[in-house]
């Protein structure tokens, strides 16, 4: 199988749309990338990184995605093409850099920012539309409608930055991200450019040979006069197009996979005759030329995109200039009711959507089947989310929850993102119930923490990964230090990022190449701030347990920290074929619903490796699923689930 | 099948996370494309990694790129590695032309096992598949893929199968050339044994 360096232009790739973005990266010959994981994002760095060392370029994971942003701007000023993927949240966490950067403008290398949006937050704590960061901090916007387009718009992408001296932000989405297609390879492009941070004062043109913020009064303006100059480049852009009858009955103005469902919709209720479809793939700042002109072909206008009504706010804005002779459009969308303003978009909802607007009805499939299979499949049951067999998290969940029931005083377990983030659901007995943004829950925490005055007496237990210390905790953690919060943080550390697929962090002593790195040790760091660490093994619940319930009776204030050290099951399964245990449930032991457990192992503890022999009626293990880690034999009240040394 | 009977022909692949569709799907997406056919793959992943219902959308052309989905309704095959997936998939995609293939084992959701929600006999289950759509296929390779060493191998059975359905344009060698491009040594062999029981599976 050809890696994404493959030196063949014009051959067809079934590609990702991340690999796509890493591939246009190569072909504008990048020489520096940085990233921290998160979906729908993480395979660009993750494509790139596999080929960097190969292809002499710098790729790194960063702790976070702040860092990331500056040191890819680093090198750009330096002179190297660089670009930093991040997801939406990460967007949010660069949002102070880029504001600055804008002013400062990016040097000569070019700097190209991905930002993957998750609509309907299939892989996150939130649902955004990042676009608006570029109409903020005055950055030209890109938004691919496909693989193939992803891979030019970035290469394109470099180019507009070194000319218009600005981040040039390309704004993907999970489905674009997350779809191979089929895309026609360009040319490699090698990058031999000397790395070099230029020492020429200016006097008359600070900003030309210095990267600072100030004064921001003329470097606002400036960057300003930079963005203007971007519409006329737009104007004649190949991603916008418009496809359809001269003089349509209604217009269709959409933007990134939308075009897709759009032409999908279209075709589907047979009105390509009555209905054309503006792609715009440049779609900030407008080239309002060409809308314009699009808007001239009819008086009505339907705006279909993910997830805010960004084009379409800026085109009524742009129509509600034109001069008062100009016939009146109607215009149809997220303000209408048409298009939802959350959630992600598809075929179907465009199809309602259009079909509303021309007046007409549709039906997907025949009426009497629809009905009777819709009856039919209520045999389904639902199926939630949970924790992997043999997950750490599950067994820490269960030891939290244990230790809260035992201390008696209604603890209050506060976390972030990351698979253990499920702690707020079944799977994790319910027992998160605070949960924002990467590091906000030992952020809350110390809040929690400092209420002694008013009565309050819960104890309070932050959680996060490992990933996440390293991203986002550090700062916190030191102010609970500083500030004498009283909270015990649980650092979940399973040596991986298990939610994004298992990229390395600081401290697992391997970069993003694979090279051996030095790895940063929690423990000595935790240390250094004067804090008491312990470190427990999650799967021995009866000391994870014990330990818990002591801290928190633990009268001496301040911050505490537990590692709770298990490499996440996933990373040590691909690693050693074999089970630690060999795991059955005697049935002489099992008094199955007879016990007064009411099916504990399944109905609360609920991994999936456990089953209820319906026939028996008694648990049963599921061997097809099963990891064999041990843990559920120590829930047993009967001593019915064995472990055998495998 | 040689050709292509329908622009574009929609495949959902599906099953619970972890399964490995998405293996699956770039593997059948891999074959198509190296049959000169315009293939596109949309994962509907994300947390679902973690026991949520999972599907890959394959849409086969001649002609153009298709959206990332398929519409409701609009599924010409659905390939399920868990028989409750394979009701809902229809549910949602299927129409009275749509054919199934199915593995037979099931895996409990959480809610079952706890006994909130009750899962339904297997009966039940494959006389509802069948009876809305064109064409069932119900295979066991969850216990052949236990046979063959471990349920690891149940995906690429279950792509045998889908071979031996003879409903895309799709077979055996252009298959085995994908595996040999990721896999090699007995990796490779027993896939490749995998793909042979799946094809024995849907023949006998």
């Amino acid at each position: 199988m050809p890696g994404i360096d493959i030196d063949a232009p014009g051959s067809v790739q079934l590609l990702l749309g991340n690999e796509a973005i890493a591939r246009g990266a190569l072909e504008a010959g990048i020489g520096f990338a940085a990233a921290y994981p998160g979906t729908p994002s993480s395979e660009i760095l993750e494509t790139l990184a596999r080929v960097a060392k190969k292809m002499n370029f710098h790729a790194e994971w960063s702790t976070n995605e702040m860092v990331a942003m500056e040191a890819a701007a680093g090198a750009s000023f330096a002179g190297i093409p660089a670009i930093s993927s991040m997801k939406q949240n990460g967007a949010d966490v660069v949002s102070d850099f880029l504001v600055n950067v804008g002013m400062t403008g990016v040097g000569k290398g070019g700097l190209v920012a991905v930002i993957g949006d998750d609509p309907s937050a299939i892989s996150s704590s939130n649902e955004q539309d990042s676009r608006w960061i570029c109409k903020w901090m005055d950055m030209p916007l890109l938004e691919p409608s496909s693989a193939q387009e992803a891979k030019d718009m970035v290469k394109w992408a470099f180019e507009l930055s070194r000319e218009l001296d600005i981040v040039v932000v390309v704004r993907e989405t999970t489905r674009l991200a997350h779809t191979r297609s089929n895309v026609k390879l360009g040319e490699l492009v090698k990058t031999e450019k000397e790395a070099y941070f230029s020492d020429t004062w200016d006097m008359f043109q600070p900003a030309k040979s210095q990267f600072a913020a100030g004064p921001f009064g003329i470097l606002h303006y400036q960057l300003q006069q930079r963005l203007a100059k971007a519409p006329a480049i737009f104007e004649t852009s190949p991603f916008n197009y418009y496809v359809g009858p001269d003089k349509p009955e209604l217009l269709i103005i959409t933007s990134g996979v939308c075009w897709l469902y759009s032409t999908e919709a279209v075709e589907r209720l047979g009105l390509q005759d009555r209905v054309g479809i503006f792609k715009l793939g440049t779609s900030w700042p407008l080239p309002e030329k060409l809308v314009e002109k699009q808007l001239g072909r009819t008086n009505e206008v339907l705006f279909v995109e993910e997830i805010n009504p960004f084009i379409e706010g800026s085109v009524m804005e742009l129509a509600a200039s034109f001069p008062a002779n100009k016939p009146h459009i109607n215009f149809y969308g997220k303000r209408t009711g048409h298009v939802n303003l959350f959630g992600e978009l598809n075929t179907d909802l465009v199809t309602d959507a259009v079909a509303k607007v021309v007046g007409i009805t549709y039906q997907a499939r025949d009426a009497k089947y629809d009905m009777e299979l819709k009856e039919a499949a209520k045999m389904v049951p639902p199926r939630s989310i949970n924790f992997c067999p043999g997950c750490p998290h599950r067994a820490t969940y269960w030891a939290i929850k244990n230790a809260l029931t035992l201390d008696g005083r209604n603890g209050v377990v506060a976390g972030d993102i990351g698979c253990y983030s499920m702690g707020f659901a079944a799977g994790g007995f319910f027992q998160e119930r605070a949960m924002h943004c990467m590091g906000g829950g030992i952020g809350v925490a110390n809040g929690l923490g400092n209420l002694k005055e008013f009565g309050f007496d819960q104890p309070v237990i932050a959680v996060a990964g490992d990933s996440t210390f390293y991203h986002a905790c550090i700062p916190a953690l030191i102010n609970g230090v500083w500030n004498r919060a009283n909270f015990i943080f649980l650092i979940l550390d399973n040596s991986a990022t298990a939610m994004t697929g298992f990229q390395p962090h600081p401290g697992v002593g391997v970069d993003a190449t694979g090279e051996q790195a030095p790895a940063i040790d929690m423990e000595a760091l935790c240390r250094s701030m004067g804090i008491k660490v312990e470190v427990c093994d999650p799967f021995d619940l009866k000391n994870t347990t014990e330990t818990l319930v002591r801290l928190m009776a633990d009268d001496e204030p301040g911050a505490k920290v537990v590692i709770m050290r298990r490499i996440c099951e996933l990373v040590r399964g691909r690693r050693e074929k074999h089970a630690p245990y060999k795991m059955h449930v005697d049935p002489d032991k099992c008094v199955g619903d007879e016990c007064g457990c009411n099916r504990l192992c399944i109905r609360l503890f609920a991994c999936p490796g456990l089953m209820w022999d319906n026939k028996a009626g008694k648990a049963k293990i599921d061997e097809a699923q099963c990891t064999g880690c041990g843990v559920c034999s120590d829930i047993c009240s009967q001593g019915a689930i064995i472990k055998e040394a495998a | 099948m040689k050709t292509l009977t329908k622009e574009p022909l929609n495949v959902i692949i599906g099953g619970v996370g972890g399964q490995g569709n998405v293996l699956m799907a770039f593997l059948v997406g891999s074959a198509l494309l190296s049959k000169g056919y315009l293939a596109g793959v949309g994962d509907t992943y994300g947390t679902s990694q973690r026991g949520g219902p999972v599907a890959s959308h394959v849409r086969i052309s001649k002609e153009k790129q298709y959206s990332p989905l398929i519409a409701s309704g609009h599924a010409d095959v659905i390939v399920a590695l868990e028989p409750v997936e394979a009701l809902r998939l229809l549910n949602q995609f299927g129409n009275p032309d749509t054919v199934v293939i199915t593995n037979s084992r099931p895996v409990y959701p959480p809610d079952v096992s706890s006994g909130k929600a009750t899962y339904p006999e297997m009966d039940e289950l494959s006389q509802a598949i069948r009876k809305f759509s064109a064409k069932a296929i119900i295979v066991n390779a969850t216990d052949e893929a236990l046979k063959m060493g471990g349920a690891i191998f149940t995906n690429v059975i279950m792509i045998g199968a889908l071979i031996g359905a003879d409903v895309l344009p799709l077979d055996r060698e252009s298959m085995a050339a994908q595996l040999a491009d990721r896999f090699h040594g007995t990796v490779l062999e027993n896939d490749i044994k995998a793909v042979d029981k799946g094809i024995e599976l849907v023949a006998g």
